[in-house]
């Protein structure tokens, strides 16, 4: 209980746009606004053919919800601020890093490439050092996840360098 | 009723589910939502009844595996057992894992039985009912799901609306199924047809889950030793007999609510579990009660959950959403016409809902020290191993790989959703009442000639209105209550 009052009275004497509930607002109402503005961009249906409302009618309401609510969330931290989170330690950057990896490799290289590459990866920086699990993870379990759909679903994966050779 | 699962291939069907559920449900992190997501592209092999009892046997099996790393490791293998930690632990921690697990796995089966009978008798009343619904009822009633998700869901309930508007919101992107024009896809010609809701389910659930795991390397689990589970003692019985019979109740109420089913129910059965004891002081020192009331709780908020999934087609947890997903993939309508032209189909899922309650029953008595075991893997490798199911199976659904860029979007998003208090169940179930939402929405506007006020002349609808309005009311009150 006093931790939990430690991190909230750490949390009131930030400057409030390093606040969490700041920070959430803000990107909440940003990309709400981005995407009402980009409403007003559909495409509408002509009056005669028109039955009910217009197709951008739905969204925009739902946007102007949550901007509302996002508001009202906001305005309520003032009396109860949020509990300040813990910094998100070198791990969890180093995994975001892995996904951005995948995305690249699959679009450039291979999509199979991505998947040991990722696994690779994220299985050496939680720690995992022993070569023989390295290539378990990272080589061994996705060939055998990728025989299994593609034999079971007789799925076809997107072709690459690596899959061609599978495929070919 | 239970004819058709006696064919060989549905029993094999069941017992995969029921070992793959407990699985599931022993690993933290994962679960039923998780696994039925991962495995629905399998399930395209299969015939309909087949898929959607093999995505029933890992709900049941799966919430009551959560309870088998509670009581053992005091972490919860699904949200659904985060109540039983707090007596099943305290209790292994005196040397009686054996009885906790015991009573944990007694207690589930019950409540899950029970929620079969529940779902055998309301879900077709439910579906006659149905039959008086039109456009208006049907918008009202999802709304009302989605504010009881937001009132009595975990968390904050405003945030829980936000979440939902934010899944309605996502059900929005594509080609208008009324007009067909563009909405949110900017020229990217994958969105015009939409977002699919596996990418989204297992990102959110997965993904964000793995990201959440590598925040928690240095975590260490101190895992308490067993020997065998144990049958309760006759004096066990004659504690928990009446708690047993309560929670299932609530958890079968709680269940048909459109909420987080188990989690919601076990907290709650719990709490009541307290309320009722002769000893609520031993509630959180090992109490045999507490254990009782939240596993029968959590598993019978399972059999609940499928009543308005079946019957209305609205899902009453975000496991329910899967199957809910699961049954449009192969096919099948849930709705009152369900009911009426193809009863073999769900007394078949009936029938295999009862059948995994025995199931897990037998594979918890005698397995339980070997799900346990598979706490031992250790996340820097099991991780990346469901990470490279989780792309496969994502791409597998409609080979596109723009579904697997949207599950990491979706992952990164549940992270920080979670992270700020927001619920990412919500998004899941608003994101399948989407489109019921808006269309319903939009054809009684139609019906109504535009007027907003003609919603108020139909009974049924009206009433739903206003409970939602108590739902939304309720959690004020709650607050105020408690500041009394």
């Amino acid at each position: 209980m006093n931790n939990v009052q430690n991190k909230k009275r750490a949390n009131k004497s930030l400057p409030f746009f390093f606040k969490d509930e700041f920070k959430v607002f803000f990107i909440i109402i940003f990309f709400s606004t981005i995407l009402l503005i980009s409403t007003f961009t559909f495409d509408k249906v002509p009056p005669i053919l028109n039955r009910g409302i217009q197709p951008a009618t739905f969204p925009k309401g739902l946007l102007i919800l949550i901007m509302f609510l996002t508001t009202i969330i906001y305005y309520l931290s003032f009396k109860n601020p949020w509990k300040k989170e813990k910094k998100l330690p070198k791990p969890f950057f180093l995994t975001i890093l892995s996904f951005i990896l995948f995305v690249v490799i699959s679009k450039t290289l291979d999509f199979f490439l991505a998947i040991s590459v990722l696994s690779i990866f994220v299985s050496y920086n939680w720690g995992e050092k022993r070569v023989f699990y390295l290539l378990l993870v990272g080589i061994i379990f996705p060939l055998v996840v990728f025989i299994f759909f593609e034999m079971i679903l007789g799925l076809r994966f997107p072709p690459g360098i690596i899959t061609n050779l599978y495929y070919y | 009723m239970m004819a058709p699962l006696f064919s060989s291939k549905l029993l094999i069907v069941l017992l995969f589910g029921t070992l793959f559920g407990l699985i599931l449900g022993v690993l933290p992190g994962l679960g039923p939502t998780t696994g039925g997501a991962l495995i629905l592209p399998f399930t395209m092999t299969l015939d309909p009844l087949s898929a959607i009892v093999l995505l029933t046997s890992i709900y049941c099996a799966g919430t009551y595996g959560g309870a088998i790393t509670a009581v053992l490791i005091n972490t919860p293998g699904t949200p659904a057992a985060a109540a039983t930690c707090l007596d099943g632990y305290p209790l292994a921690q005196k040397g009686e894992a054996g009885r906790a697990l015991g009573m944990a796995t007694v207690s589930s089966t019950v409540g899950g039985i029970f929620s079969v009978i529940v779902l055998v008798f309301f879900a077709p009343v439910l579906a006659k009912l149905a039959y008086e619904f039109g456009q208006p009822e049907y918008f009202a009633l999802a709304i009302f799901g989605l504010t009881m998700l937001a009132s009595i869901g975990e968390g904050s309930p405003i945030k829980n609306l936000i979440a939902g508007a934010f899944g309605i919101l996502i059900s929005t992107i594509g080609k208008d199924f009324m007009t067909s024009i563009d909405r949110f896809t900017y020229g990217i010609n994958e969105l015009s047809v939409g977002i699919g809701f596996i990418p989204v389910v297992v990102g959110l659930f997965a993904i964000s889950e793995m990201l959440t795991q590598s925040t928690l390397l240095d975590q260490v689990f101190k895992r308490v030793a067993l020997k065998a589970v144990k049958l309760p003692s006759l004096d066990d019985y004659k504690k928990t007999w009446k708690t047993i019979l309560r929670s299932s109740g609530i958890g079968s109420f709680i269940g048909v609510l459109p909420a987080e089913g188990g989690t919601v129910a076990s907290l709650i059965g719990y709490s009541e579990a307290k309320r009722f004891s002769k000893e609520p002081e031993e509630f959180g020192k090992g109490s045999i009660e507490g254990i009782a009331g939240a596993e029968a709780a959590n598993n019978a908020a399972t059999g609940g959950a499928m009543v308005p999934t079946l019957a209305l087609g609205i899902p009453g947890s975000a496991t329910t959403a899967v199957i809910l997903t699961g049954l449009i993939i192969h096919g099948v309508r849930p709705g009152p016409d369900l009911f009426r032209e193809q009863p073999d189909f769900l007394y078949g899922i009936f029938g295999a809902m009862l059948i995994a309650n025995v199931l897990f029953f037998i594979f918890g008595f005698f397995g339980a020290k070997v799900f346990a075991r598979i706490t031992l893997v250790p996340n820097k490798i099991l991780w990346p191993m469901i990470f490279a199911v989780s792309v496969c199976g994502t791409y597998s659904l409609s080979q596109s790989i723009i579904d697997v860029w949207i599950m990491l979007f979706f992952g990164v998003l549940g992270f920080f959703m979670r992270r700020f208090g927001f619920s990412v169940v919500p998004v899941i179930i608003g994101l399948i009442l989407g489109e019921l939402v808006e269309g319903t929405l939009r054809q009684s506007l139609v019906i109504f000639d535009g007027n907003w006020l003609m919603f108020l002349t139909r009974p049924i609808a009206l009433t739903f209105f206003i409970l939602s309005l108590i739902a939304l009311a309720f959690p004020l009150l709650r607050s105020k209550k408690q500041k009394n």
